[in-house]
């Protein structure tokens, strides 16, 4: 009941965001600092992947302090399972993208290093908080780097991204802490173990704050803004990372302590989510530029999470956490690469790219392996997320199923136009012929990140057999 | 009439500020001018410390409430705590008022009014018949009519100054002709008896008695600035010294709504079902009003000014629950809303001094950067204001819905939740104006930065360290608030 672990992945990243912002560190050093204090997170978790016993089934790694007694509300905090992959996910990702920020170099490296730490902090907290306050807390903590890293460090539009991103969330979170208030007031206390409830209200208050932060259809006014306006590896971990606290919301909470409510409503989430699927797929096919296309891929893979979840069953389920951890790889990498082909041809848009392909092998290998992979070619990891979240929810109902496969085919159409439109074709008018390759920094960094993405198709798995469904 | 016996120890926080003001009244007289701002600003902070200490000791020594001098104050951990809040904002205040260009002579009696009016404060969250309340009330008015006038040579403190003193005294009028019609009602001043009264003689549907009631209510509003009696909130906030309004934001707040709380629960029970309708419309009208005014507003202090009338609104749901999750959740909220309220005017008067013009949301451009410890200072304070987590406004506002819900009224949490998604708007664009714009021109005065205020600095790392601090220590500082609300009769 008092084991460092899940605290100190916690709150290592959160210390040395603060030593990054105390003390008058150079570029390099901070940022170096930073990297190996990310760095130093996946070792923790890597620790924690050893010594989880996936046979157990319960919390581990648990930790309780009272933190204000009179409404039962404590710092409470344990992996489960979901939390394990989840959290590797984030610490691999976040490491990337600070390695990325790194490389690529950016203004104010204190302010911005310091805030990427805090962020992983944040979002290691929110995947393992066990109490419902303490679960607000991190997830609230989560915008406030990202308001200021989207808001600092984006591009031209980056203020009008950064408002609609803000009044977005925090709209659907604010929700969220009027029903954590009811719920826990009724119950006594916010621990998560005993949370549950049949109010239909409570139910979507939490619904609605995660299918804002997904996001789902109709609730992504913020996603093309914030997508485009931020630097790619925020991008990356925007949709990689930050987006799954809404799946693992959903899971977790949503889904696992609102059994009757979630059951009746079943009915509208999955139509939601399967709306914003194809819709989702759609757009993406229709984007003009990078972006776009691996942006509103996002919503489309954000909905056949959410419709794994709302599948109500082990098999969906498993399928969710799977293509969670699929999702956010892929994301990152695509989203790192967007940032890789910008950097060399100042721009995103189809219209003025192509041909990069030739005399760039590494480039294209990194594109073409994820862009395969991500479009859930038979054998891959997301094959195997995408296959088992369409047989759960084909016990519900063939037709979700069927909007499923549709959209699986419109991804590969997106994927395949995605990475036409960059590697192969004409040279584009925006692409020098003296772009070069993925320089070795660039590869150390997305490389590790697609060779997660390769083990994970030889042995999904080591996921799939080793959740507590 | 039987000569009461005073409890002098009971009286020892007014006490102490009032000999502090007299000697800061004796400086301005005796101590040559250059020393005197010094001299005087340590008198009055010596004297807020002192109340403090006092207050500090009260709270300890005082297990039950118990009524002193003939029943006019009651002596209880209620108003004990509410003393140390108010003590906390008159020092950081002295702080703030340090480093103003204050013309010298009338250095002294600008610190002496400060003290004076903190001794009225601490007096008025004593009050426990109508006669004290509306002395202490009028006391710290009067004290503070002065200062919000004090730089003769701006017409826009002038203006404040009028304007306060002409709407303050319009809402203390109301408020002493409700306490009237309540004495004439049940022919009672202490607020036990009055309650005992309207049980009694089965006054609960007087007109007077009703009629008393609304008014109280009203003229306490005016000084809490709850909607729609806040007109004189903005301009007077906007023209005052900063300093005074960062005082007022916090101390006058505070002071009006724990007496709102005590004076509505300890003489009216028997209303009770018609007070905390009324206090709930009027926090429904000020989360409104103080919102939706704010969103439109360019100076920064006027934009505060309405942020504090919608945090009136989320004090008075704590009251309008009346029970005792909700005294609790006003006192706490009181902490790190006081703080950050000092703190973002801190900020306020140090870009004033910088500048020498008034802050607006454009000119606070880029200042994040160049001044990064008021820059981050403002950024968490206007996190605290919007309830984001890692501030204790965000444990304050979770006590107001959990009082709010206990109390059974799910829509004033609903109307808090609504206030507070607006409000992000514009506590998040002075970050944006701060960091995420780039100024055209450099706006700080060229050749290097202005000299550094240390005994500013201190008071905005004071108030940030109990902002960020009670997210934190909650446990601490809820049992204090415990422990006084369970002094209440609850």
């Amino acid at each position: 009941m008092n084991d460092w672990l899940a605290t100190i992945l916690i709150a290592l990243p959160l210390a040395a965001a603060l030593v990054v912002w105390l003390l008058p560190w150079s570029t390099q050093a901070a940022a170096s600092l930073a990297l190996l204090a990310a760095l130093a997170e996946v070792g923790f978790w890597i620790n924690a992947l050893t010594r989880f016993d996936f046979g157990a089934g319960e919390l581990q790694f648990e930790q309780q302090r009272a933190w204000f007694d009179d409404l039962g509300v404590s710092y409470h905090v344990g992996f489960s399972g979901i939390s394990l992959w989840l959290v590797g996910m984030t610490v691999v990702v976040l490491a990337a993208a600070i390695a990325y920020a790194f490389w690529a170099g950016r203004d104010r490296p204190r302010a911005y290093f310091g805030l990427m730490l805090f962020l992983t902090g944040a979002v290691v907290g929110v995947f393992t908080a066990q109490d419902l306050l303490v679960f607000y807390v991190f997830f609230e903590a989560m915008l406030i780097p990202l308001y200021v890293l989207v808001g600092v460090w984006g591009g031209a539009g980056r203020l009008t991204a950064t408002i609609k991103f803000v009044i977005y969330t925090m709209a659907g979170s604010l929700l969220m802490l009027a029903a954590i208030v009811v719920l826990g007031v009724q119950q006594g206390s916010f621990d998560l173990a005993t949370a549950s409830s049949d109010n239909d209200w409570v139910f979507l208050g939490f619904v609605v704050a995660f299918a804002v932060k997904a996001p789902l259809f109709p609730l992504h006014g913020w996603l093309p803004d914030a997508y485009r306006e931020s630097s790619p590896e925020v991008a990356a971990v925007l949709s990689g990372v930050v987006s799954k606290a809404a799946g693992y919301g959903f899971l977790a909470i949503a889904v696992a302590k609102f059994p009757g409510p979630a059951s009746d409503l079943q009915p509208l989430v999955l139509a939601i989510a399967s709306a914003g699927l194809v819709y989702g797929s759609i757009v993406a096919f229709r984007a003009p530029d990078l972006r776009g296309v691996i942006a509103y891929s996002s919503l489309a893979q954000m909905s056949l999470i959410t419709i794994g979840v709302f599948a109500l069953n082990d098999l969906g389920s498993t399928g969710a956490v799977l293509q969670m951890v699929n999702h956010g790889l892929v994301s990152g990498v695509l989203f790192l690469i967007a940032g890789v082909v910008e950097r060399r041809a100042a721009t995103g848009d189809f219209a003025r790219l192509g041909g990069m392909a030739r005399g760039r092998p590494a480039l294209a290998t990194i594109l073409m392996t994820t862009g395969v992979i991500a479009l859930a070619v038979p054998g891959s990891t997301a094959f195997a997320g995408e296959f088992l979240i369409l047989a759960g929810v084909f016990s519900e109902g063939w037709g979700w199923a069927l909007v499923g496969a549709v959209a699986i085919v419109l991804a590969a159409m997106y994927m395949l136009r995605l990475i036409s439109a960059v590697l192969h074709g004409q040279v584009g008018a925006s692409v020098p012929d003296e772009a070069l390759d993925l320089r070795p920094g660039e590869l150390a960094v997305i490389a590790p990140l697609v060779a997660c993405l390769l083990a994970l198709s030889v042995w999904p798995a080591a996921v799939t057999d080793h959740l507590p469904f | 009439m039987p000569k009461p016996t005073i409890d002098w120890f009971a009286l020892s926080p007014s006490l102490a500020l009032l000999a502090a003001s007299a000697l800061a009244l004796l400086a301005a007289v005796l101590v040559p001018v250059v020393a005197r701002r010094l001299v005087a600003a340590l008198t009055a902070a010596a004297g807020f410390v002192a109340a403090g200490v006092f207050a500090g000791l009260l709270y300890s020594e005082t297990p039950e409430p118990v009524l002193k001098v003939a029943d006019a104050i009651s002596r209880d951990r209620f108003s004990a705590l509410a003393q140390i809040i108010i003590v906390g904002s008159g020092l950081v205040a002295v702080g703030i008022s340090f480093g103003q260009r204050t013309r010298a002579e009338h250095i002294g009696e600008y610190y002496a009014l400060l003290a004076a009016a903190g001794a009225g404060m601490v007096f008025l969250v004593q009050a426990n018949d109508l006669m004290t309340l509306f002395l202490g009330l009028e006391w710290f008015s009067i004290c503070l009519y002065i200062p919000c006038a004090i730089e003769i040579d701006l017409v826009s403190s002038l203006e404040a100054g009028l304007k306060y003193l002409v709407v303050g005294s319009f809402g203390s009028a109301v408020l002493l002709f409700g306490l009237s019609l309540i004495y004439g009602a049940t022919g009672e001043l202490q607020f036990g008896a009055i309650a005992r009264e309207l049980e009694s003689q089965d006054l609960v549907n007087d007109g007077l008695v009703l009629a008393g009631l609304a008014m109280i209510i009203a003229g306490l509003s005016f000084k809490a600035s709850a909607a729609p009696f806040h007109m004189w909130t903005p301009d007077v906030y906007e023209g005052a010294p900063t300093p005074v309004t960062a005082f007022m934001s916090a101390a006058t707040k505070a002071v009006a709504l724990v007496l709102a709380m005590r004076v509505l629960v300890t003489a009216f029970p028997a209303e009770e079902d018609l007070w905390t309708i009324a206090v709930a419309v009027i926090a429904c009208a000020s989360l409104a009003v103080g919102n939706v005014a704010a969103l439109v507003q360019r100076n920064l202090k006027r934009m505060l000014a309405y942020s504090s009338v919608s945090h009136a609104g989320f004090m008075l749901i704590a009251v309008a629950a009346n029970n005792d999750l909700g005294a609790k959740a006003l006192l706490f909220y009181l902490i790190p809303y006081g703080a950050a309220s000092l703190g973002a005017f801190a900020v306020v008067a140090a870009r004033e001094r910088e500048l020498g013009e008034r802050v607006t949301i454009d000119n606070v451009a880029g200042m994040g950067w160049e001044r990064p410890l008021l820059g981050v200072s403002m950024w968490i304070f206007m996190l605290a204001f919007a309830g984001l987590p890692l501030t204790g406004g965000f444990v304050g506002k979770f006590y107001v819905f959990a009082a709010a819900y206990e109390a059974g009224r799910w829509w004033l949490v609903l109307a808090g939740v609504i206030g507070t998604a607006i409000s992000l708007y514009y506590y998040l664009a002075v970050v944006r104006a701060m960091y995420m714009r780039m100024p055209e021109v450099r706006l700080a005065p060229v050749g290097g930065s202005p000299p550094r205020e240390a005994v500013l600095q201190t008071s905005v790392v004071a108030c940030l360290a109990v902002t960020v601090g009670s997210f934190f220590a909650v446990e601490p500082l809820i049992d204090l608030a415990e422990k006084a609300a369970a002094q209440l009769p609850l």
